[in-house]
């Protein structure tokens, strides 16, 4: 099971798996600091909105780079490819995400409310902003992105940064902040009491229809108006990576042919839907532990969802089909495979059991009577 | 290929969002440790006070540790943004390195930093103590993988060409991970960490003392950080990197260039202490040198000569010409001739392949490079030397000034009289900046002394960028500067708040400008 051609498709789940632990772990966070300015109005329910995640965020953020480094280590071409052709899009996002550290840990630093309440913007700001972008990449992975390489495998990116927001990938952008608020809404309301609790509760019974239809809407468009290319002809799975070595035709059978062709890949969809519709009619009750898993459930159902589609792409180019990236042709050599995936096999239980043992320490109900008695030590 | 301004544009925006990093992280890696002793102190003894100066300094170190955070994740970005064909040439031997680090120390640090504020009530004294060391080894452990990786740029071991996917592969970790400059370079690193940390809280607590505020606290806190701080700073000069500067050619033009040293002398080599370095004449006017010192310093031996930086430009001339003929088989592997011939003449001369890549910038198909092009192709490795040559020695004085606080300051609370030594408070609080200056100007001497390469002898910077257009560099240099700034302008204005407010700030009752102010 160590060759390389499976080497290969075991990272490309691994990789996987790191990806939908940022968006379950940073996906609360960013809908946390999305609703903040308008779950929260006095001060002190913005301080119980703000200290719900103001422990953790920090840890789940590490999967959000660690999703870069993995991407950097398993899939070089991927990583310098996507990295700088979406250049300014990708210095947004980070420009966003500046916001997050100070936005946490300074506004309670300084008793003023113009203070506090410009660092309840930029948190939203930086809460917001990201999740949109990260939706328009994932627009643009499935219409493909404007790329080739050269002779030297150097890529060229043949788009703009406008060009990037048409209305498809714009509504990916939509729904997936519609996603990160639910579900930042879920956790909120199950986090705390009181007046936020309340309106948490308010946000779930709007957000969670919204986002379903969204998500039927995102389908239905992917099916119906967007064609899908397929390799015609390649070197063997276990082939060194040299993208160029393939031809791919644009238009292939389509993306449901393509589900179709192997039906248990339908899992993933029908997991995302029943875990998403679950999730909000459980949220808007009292379940709020089972509410919780099953919006995880739901997210990463879509999340395979989007890989299963792209398979056996990573990166789809729409101006030069034949540069298009492979899990089989953009990989690092099997050498640098195993490496990673044994230092993989041994710290991700350790991580996963720490950071379990961290919540368990820092877990309850964040109420106002506990913010003011508090009120030196927390954010 | 790329416009020299992509490329500059590019150089710059690194080098200046790793520098202001880099104010960060070093006072990170100290005030981790230090938080380590105090709370160590506090456990052992049961003694408030020094509960209170973990949680007091945790507070500066936390308004610091959110900037580095902030600034952390453009590093790991950039790889990819501005420097795509490096990303694919190197991403087999430094995307590992990095997703290390990712996994061993940033969710160790990330994790436990919110349980280390946020945990004193729901925790044992042992098991916050136990947080407060991961969160010091997490930090420490980030600075061992990027040095490894930073190492491998300078020193490129354990790594080769593939003619098949066009890029470095890894051919042994170990001999990565056991790369002699890199380890230098880490214990060298985080040892200068640990004195930022250290300087930072003599001088805050010198200027307490000076102000006859919180005795008790200041002076415990004096001590601490007099203590680490001579530990740290003998480390940081005992084990300075120089002695990592004989391996591999990159590292004997930079040791050549910061010493100044144009021409092999017969060992033991002497150290130019002073004098000004002129790259046109190639010689040093008015040079104070030191008998014997630099034979010492660099191979750590008296019969060993230190090349000179006429000798190293011959051999970059012999490796260029290597590298042409790499390049031409490389052409042939690459146009399907897979004769065994054609990979054992690649094979011969592959070792070079990075010195042909230095004509690309004067001729794209560097086989056809004459005597000029390859003139200038190894006039290009030798760096300028005259800024290598002084901020190193603004490093150098730095590092000895520091030594001298410590020492003082070690040696008065031994003896119990530091408090009347007013000269040396005043001293401790001016020296604030001196690790800061130090640990810059080191960076300078160690990235600026590589160019041209990215990789060293492998990947030539001006090949490595990404294919963005200038406008694109210049909105994000500007973004970069908009940001920046005001987040520096508020750190800056919290810390000073902070250290004014002192610990009184906690709340607890016990000191000074609460028991004026309620």
């Amino acid at each position: 099971m160590f060759d390389y051609e499976s080497m290969r498709l075991i990272w490309w789940l691994l990789i996987g798996v790191v990806a939908i632990a940022f968006a379950l772990t940073e996906g609360f966070d960013f809908g946390v600091s999305t609703l903040l300015p308008f779950v929260g109005r006095t001060d002190v329910e913005r301080r119980v909105i703000i200290n719900t995640v103001g422990a953790t965020w920090e840890g789940n953020q590490v999967w959000l780079v660690l999703l870069g480094g993995a991407i950097f280590a398993i899939w070089p071409s991927v990583y310098a490819t996507l990295f700088s052709g979406l250049y300014l899009a990708m210095m947004l996002v980070l420009f966003a995400l500046f916001f997050r550290p100070a936005g946490f840990d300074y506004r309670s630093k300084v008793n003023d409310p113009r203070w506090r309440n410009a660092w309840d913007w930029g948190l939203f700001i930086g809460g917001t902003l990201p999740p949109i972008l990260l939706g328009v990449l994932a627009g643009n992975l499935v219409l493909g992105l404007p790329f080739h390489f050269d002779q030297d495998l150097r890529s060229f990116y043949d788009g703009s940064f406008w060009a990037l927001l048409s209305p498809f990938a714009l509504l990916c952008g939509v729904v997936t902040l519609l996603g990160t608020s639910f579900h930042g809404a879920l956790f909120l309301k199950w986090r705390t009491d009181g007046a936020v609790h309340q309106r948490a509760s308010a946000a779930i019974a709007v957000l969670g229809p919204m986002l379903l239809l969204g998500l039927i809407a995102v389908t239905a468009w992917v099916v119906l108006g967007i064609d899908r290319p397929e390799i015609s002809q390649m070197l063997g799975h276990d082939a060194p990576s040299n993208p160029l070595n393939k031809t791919v035709t644009a238009v292939g059978a389509g993306w449901l042919a393509h589900f179709l062709s192997h039906p248990l890949m339908l899992i993933a969809p029908a997991l995302g839907f029943v875990g998403l519709s679950l999730a909000w009619l459980l949220g808007k009750g009292r379940a709020m532990a089972a509410a919780f898993i099953f919006s995880c459930l739901g997210i990463a159902g879509m999340l395979f969802t989007l890989g299963f589609g792209l398979f056996p792409f990573l990166l789809i180019s729409s101006t030069s089909p034949n540069s298009s990236l492979t899990l089989w042709d953009a990989t690092s050599s099997h050498s640098t495979l195993l490496l990673a995936f044994w230092i993989t096999v041994i710290f991700l239980p350790i991580v996963l059991l720490y950071t379990r043992w961290v919540y368990k320490i820092l877990w309850g109900t964040i109420s106002e009577k506990s913010i003011i008695k508090d009120t030196h030590s927390l954010y | 290929m790329f416009g020299d301004d992509i490329v500059m544009l590019s150089r710059m925006q690194f080098g200046l969002t790793a520098l202001y990093h880099f104010l960060f992280v070093p006072l990170t890696l100290g005030m981790t440790f230090i938080l380590g002793i105090m709370e160590s102190v506090y456990v052992m003894t049961g003694r408030e006070v020094y509960k209170d100066m973990t949680k007091f300094w945790g507070k500066l170190f936390g308004i610091n540790f959110a900037m580095g955070v902030t600034t952390g994740i453009t590093l790991e970005f950039q790889f990819g943004t501005n420097w795509a064909y490096y990303s694919h040439y190197v991403g087999d031997i430094f995307g590992p390195l990095l997703a290390s680090e990712g996994w061993m120390a940033f969710f160790l640090e990330s994790t436990f930093v919110g349980l280390f504020f946020f945990g004193w009530d729901k925790l044992s004294k042992v098991q916050h103590l136990t947080v407060t060391w991961l969160l010091a080894v997490g930090t420490s452990l980030s600075a061992l993988w990027i040095l490894i990786a930073n190492g491998w740029m300078q020193h490129p071991v354990g790594s080769e060409f593939n003619y098949e996917t066009l890029r470095m592969e890894m051919t042994s970790f170990a001999d990565v991970f056991f790369n002699p400059v890199a380890q230098v370079k880490f214990v060298h690193t985080v040892a200068a960490g640990y004195v930022t940390g250290s300087m930072f809280v003599l001088g805050i607590s010198s200027w307490y003392l000076l102000n006859n505020r919180d005795i008790g606290f200041a002076r415990r806190s004096f001590s601490i950080a007099s203590a680490f701080g001579l530990a740290s700073i003998l480390s940081v000069i005992v084990l300075g990197d120089e002695s990592g500067y004989t391996s591999g050619e990159t590292q004997k033009i930079k040791l050549a260039a910061i010493e100044a040293e144009w021409d092999t002398h017969p060992a033991p080599a002497s150290f130019t202490l002073f004098g000004f370095p002129n790259q046109e004449t190639q010689t040093t006017e008015y040079a104070i040198k030191i008998p014997y010192a630099l034979g010492l310093v660099a191979t750590r031996s008296l019969d060993e000569p230190v090349m000179g930086l006429k000798d190293l430009h011959a051999g970059s001339v012999e490796r260029i010409k290597g590298g042409m003929l790499a390049y031409a088989e490389l052409q042939k592997l690459r146009g399907g001739d897979r004769s065994e011939a054609t990979k054992q003449a690649f094979a011969s001369h592959k070792d070079d392949l990075g010195y042909g890549l230095l004509l690309k910038k004067y001729t794209p198909n560097v086989v056809d490079a004459d005597a000029a092009m390859i003139e200038k192709a190894a006039n290009d490795t030798i760096p300028r030397v005259a800024p290598l040559f002084w901020t190193f020695r603004v490093m150098v004085a730095s590092g000895f000034t520091m030594l001298f606080i410590f020492a003082m300051a070690f040696y008065y609370c031994a003896t119990r009289v530091a408090d009347q030594k007013r000269w040396l408070m005043r001293m401790a609080v001016w020296g604030i900046p001196l690790p800061w200056i130090a640990a810059e100007t080191g960076w300078f001497v160690a990235e600026v002394g590589r160019q041209p390469w990215t990789i060293s002898g492998i990947l030539p910077t001006h090949l490595s960028v990404s294919s963005v257009s200038s406008e694109q560099l210049w909105i994000s240099i500007g973004g970069f500067a908009l940001f920046y700034t005001v987040l520096l302008i508020i750190e800056m204005y919290l810390m000073l708040k902070y250290v004014r407010l002192g610990p009184s700030s906690l709340h607890t009752g016990r000191y000074c400008l609460e028991q004026s102010a309620h």
